[in-house]
């Protein structure tokens, strides 16, 4: 039964790269082997890492952080404050089901690109491209953001305007320079693999025929967020420090702690640990790649010129694994972004422009050694033993496309 | 009946005569200063009469000197909790950092030498904690560029006698810690705030002199704040209490403003462009921004040329964002008696605009500025006042019944047992590593049991400090950091767990 996932996963990478007649040979046996075979997936009944399986069958999340507290329960302080609310209390099964599907390109229009393809595990779960590009190639306005730890978010998008991860799955499904499926494609597709229906029928146990179908637009968003909230990041270097090992961290980083939480380059006063956002909204004023116009950012979100610009604050976890940055992946390096906190308010604002800066952008004027001990000390913000593990096929037989940007990421091939 | 109705009219001319006087005012309404109700709808604690923050210790932990020449940090990274750090009087450049709980880091002074921090306009911040139960007395501290002292989620924390000049942006600022008490320090010469409350509970703010800075003591979205017998002088602005929108914390609430000197707060702003501060007016006393429940109570606020006492929302402010999720209005805003001397004398359009549609001339003690719900003012006659229309008279005329809002007990730390530990401390860190079935980056879980079987001390003193013992695999981080309580449960939880 091993044979046949392999031989899928060939003749599938022929069906994209090579031409018609091959490609309808290889759908033809994919239709063969999904109703010959028995199927080579199931759902695991354990949680993943970092999660306990409660007497309801659902997985909690469990961090050390729980053992403190935090002001209002708002998950902001220094070292040992405790998180803001999270999402869980998904099923192993959901989690599972929402694992392939995150990495099968069905659920694209073109059945060309997964979540993955943007969101890759071996990328920070972000895709190494200033802009990302959808399932028809169409290049998307801004970058995609890493998914750890989006368990804790509490609005999503750059310009926060979704507020729940089911609504934001959705749009990014729907929209032609995301996924650019429809619903009824979506669902259709996923009836089309065989192995999917009984996957569905096992995560959502109380589906029922004709008013709860198993394969539906909901559940398919349901696993895939319980997909993502299991992703968390939360055992990094600066975590042992944090929960009291003062030699987790190296002098330098150390060094680079102080200015990030300095009143000097005020980091920590909007990235503001344990998650290193306090996910409010920020107007930076960044430069625009060169020849795009300004991207309002939340100004359409709010329709209120005066976040013009503003864009929800991200998290810096995992930040080093994540470039290029900011919105449209304007800064190559964590460097060059710290340059610009550096460089003084407003320097990178065209004149014609009227944007209403945040109060803490202003003229921290750093030394070269203090940008560089602040770079060293966001390398100790990355923890991604809690990886989950990427499936090698997926159940409709395409390909993630996710083994190839792994190879391209450690050669160094960033675009 | 028309001759009952001309002779009420009658008796309600002579009346109405007698009470509005020569000058058409009514006779106002005169509130006692002494006796009478106290305020009562402020946080309700025990904490009585002694004011304090952190507990007091039941033993005396080690007692750490440091000498001049020395690294005042050095000592902080070997003291343990419990410990008390004393810094002789010398000067001392650096930036200190305390990342634990329980640390006193006090400054010896000997007649009157004190131990300096100096910046040396070079270094960022003079004091940066993050630990519970945090004391810092007696220190001289100048020419940072930052802060003189910043905690970041430190509860119940001390700060006092402290001399603060000519340092960056605040002079002392907790933020986001509970259960704080800032008192008898003298800061001058801030940018922006000399003593900063910043998104904190339960604070208590007294005795402190804060001048020649843009603010002098500043409530931001915070509650339960008591600010009382502070001398704020010579600042653009004396006393603040506002909302800062699109921060995380939204509200600032149940603030007591009381018996401070404020006055001459005239100095030009010379806050950073587009920090909330720039938008202070020269002329200052005191600001009240979006706050709600505010006492003013028994203040001698004299000589501030804008107004004494400024009330407002967000609109006024022009540099501020726009955050739905926060509440733009000043309500409850309760006036009590404050001496108000020479205020106003020479105030910006916006208050002159205001006062105009009132037909009001000359000077300003009060202004208030938008909407407000609920808010009072009592002995309002004695005031040239501004825009308080609407405020009743208030129905309390002090807050003596409290004395502080601190916490009898402190901010407690969470209580987990140790079994609750031990399963989050294996399912939160070691699970990334080690699992039931297979290997991930550690030997799987029934490898460890086999070695460990009946021996969790053994296991827990692995974990504290391991050896790498398998060339195959990485090494693994000490888990020292947890307590050896945690560690001997997180030990039985693993040799515990069946697949």
């Amino acid at each position: 039964m091993f044979l046949g996932g392999e031989k899928l996963s060939d003749l599938s990478s022929g069906l994209n790269d090579r031409n018609n007649f091959l490609g309808l040979a290889a759908s033809l046996l994919m239709a063969f082997c999904a109703t010959s075979f028995s199927s080579d997936f199931s759902l695991t009944k354990q949680c993943p890492p970092g999660f306990l399986l409660d007497l309801g069958g659902k997985c909690r999340m469990k961090s050390l952080y729980q053992f403190y507290d935090s002001l209002h329960g708002k998950g902001l302080g220094g070292m040992k404050a405790g998180l803001p609310p999270h999402r869980d209390g998904f099923s192993p099964e959901q989690i599972d089901l929402g694992r392939l599907l995150f990495f099968d390109p069905v659920l694209s229009g073109d059945d060309n690109l997964s979540c993955a393809g943007c969101h890759n595990p071996h990328l920070g779960f972000s895709d190494g491209m200033g802009r990302s590009i959808g399932s028809g190639g169409r290049i998307n306005k801004r970058s995609a953001p890493t998914l750890w730890n989006t368990a804790f978010l509490e609005t999503f998008f750059w310009d926060s305007r979704a507020s729940t991860l089911e609504e934001q799955a959705l749009e990014s499904l729907f929209a032609d320079d995301e996924m650019a499926t429809s619903p009824e494609k979506l669902v259709n597709d996923l009836r089309q693999v065989s192995d999917y229906d009984a996957l569905f029928k096992e995560a959502f146990p109380d589906h029922h025929p004709s008013q709860f179908p198993a394969i539906s637009v909901n559940n398919v968003v349901s696993a895939l967020v319980a997909f993502q909230t299991s992703l968390i990041s939360l055992n990094s270097a600066y975590d042992r420090y944090a929960h009291g090992d003062q030699k987790a961290l190296t002098k330098n980083q150390i060094m680079g702690l102080n200015v990030f939480r300095s009143f000097v380059a005020r980091c920590s006063q909007c990235h503001t640990p344990p998650l290193f956002t306090n996910q409010q909204l920020a107007i930076i004023g960044t430069p625009e790649l060169e020849g795009l116009p300004r991207d309002v950012g939340a100004q359409s979100t709010f329709s209120s010129t005066k976040l013009r610009g503003a864009f929800k604050i991200p998290t810096l976890r995992n930040i080093s694994n994540t470039a290029p940055y900011m919105h449209s992946g304007r800064f190559a390096t964590l460097r060059e972004v710290a340059e610009f906190y550096s460089k003084g308010r407003g320097h990178a604002v065209p004149r014609n422009e009227e944007l209403n800066l945040h109060w803490h952008i202003s003229e921290p004027n750093l030394s070269s050694e203090e940008l560089d001990r602040l770079v060293e000390f966001l390398e100790a913000l990355s923890d991604e033993t809690f990886t989950p593990i990427i499936p090698e096929k997926v159940p409709s037989g395409l390909l993630t496309g996710v083994e190839n940007a792994r190879l391209a990421a450690s050669a160094g091939d960033r675009p | 009946m028309i001759n009952k109705r001309n002779l009420a009219l009658a008796v309600c001319v002579f009346i109405c005569g007698w009470i509005l006087g020569s000058n058409n005012r009514p006779v106002p309404l005169i509130t006692s200063s002494v006796g009478g109700a106290s305020y009562e709808e402020g946080y309700q604690t025990t904490a009585g009469d002694k004011l304090a923050a952190v507990k007091k210790r039941v033993s005396t932990g080690t007692i750490h000197i440091v000498n001049p020449g020395d690294s005042i940090q050095s000592v902080v990274e070997t003291a343990q909790p419990g410990d008390t750090i004393q810094v002789l009087p010398g000067t001392y450049s650096e930036t200190v950092y305390i990342d634990k709980d329980n640390i006193h880091l006090i400054g010896v002074i000997d007649q009157g030498a004190r131990a300096i921090l100096d910046g040396l306009g070079i270094l960022n911040d003079a004091i940066l904690y993050s630990g519970n139960n945090i004391v810092i007395e007696n220190f001289h501290i100048k020419n940072y560029k930052g802060n003189g002292i910043m905690g970041q989620a430190g509860n119940n924390f001390e700060i006092r006698n402290n001399l603060i000049v000519d340092t960056g942006i605040y002079g002392i600022f907790p933020q986001l810690g509970i259960n704080g008490l800032v008192e008898h320090n003298v800061v001058s010469g801030i940018a922006d705030a000399a003593i900063y409350i910043g998104m904190s509970d339960n604070v208590h703010v007294a005795f402190n002199e804060v001048f020649d800075s843009v603010a002098g003591i500043e409530i931001e979205n915070s509650r339960h704040a008591i600010v009382e017998n502070n001398n704020a002088h010579d600042n653009t602005g004396g006393i603040l209490a506002f909302v800062t929108p699109g921060l995380p914390i939204k509200t600032t609430e149940d603030v007591i403003i009381r018996h401070n000197f404020v006055s001459n707060n005239n100095t030009p702003n010379f806050g950073a462009p587009g920090s909330m501060v720039s938008g202070i007016p020269s002329g200052t006393g005191i600001l009240i921004m979006a706050a709600d429940d505010v006492v003013i109570e028994g203040n001698i606020i004299s000589n501030n040329k804008t107004s004494g006492i400024i009330v407002s929302d967000h609109s006024y402010a022009s540099n501020v964002t726009i955050d739905p999720l926060s509440e733009p209005n000043s309500d409850r805003i309760r006036i009590l008696d404050n001496v108000m001397l020479n205020n106003g004398y020479d105030t910006i359009p916006e208050v002159m605009a205001l006062a105009l549609a009132e037909l009001h001339t000359g000077p300003v003690d009060i202004v208030h500025a938008g909407p407000s719900d609920g808010s009072c003012i009592n002995n309002r006659h004695r005031y040239q006042v501004v825009g308080i229309g609407d405020y009743e008279n208030c129905n309390f005329n002090n807050t003596d019944n409290i004395r502080s809002y601190l916490l009898p007990d402190g901010a407690e730390p969470r209580i987990i047992s140790a079994n609750d530990r031990g399963e989050i401390a294996y399912l939160g860190v070691c699970a990334g590593c080690h699992s039931f079935t297979g290997r991930l980056i550690g030997p799987p879980v029934p490898v460890i049991q086999a070695m460990y079987a009946d021996n969790p001390k053994g296991l827990a003193s692995y974990i504290n400090a391991p050896v790498k013992k398998r060339s195959n695999y990485p090494p693994m981080p000490a888990m020292s950091y947890l307590d050896s309580e945690t560690q001997l449960a997180v030990a039985k939880y693993m040799l515990a767990l069946r697949e």
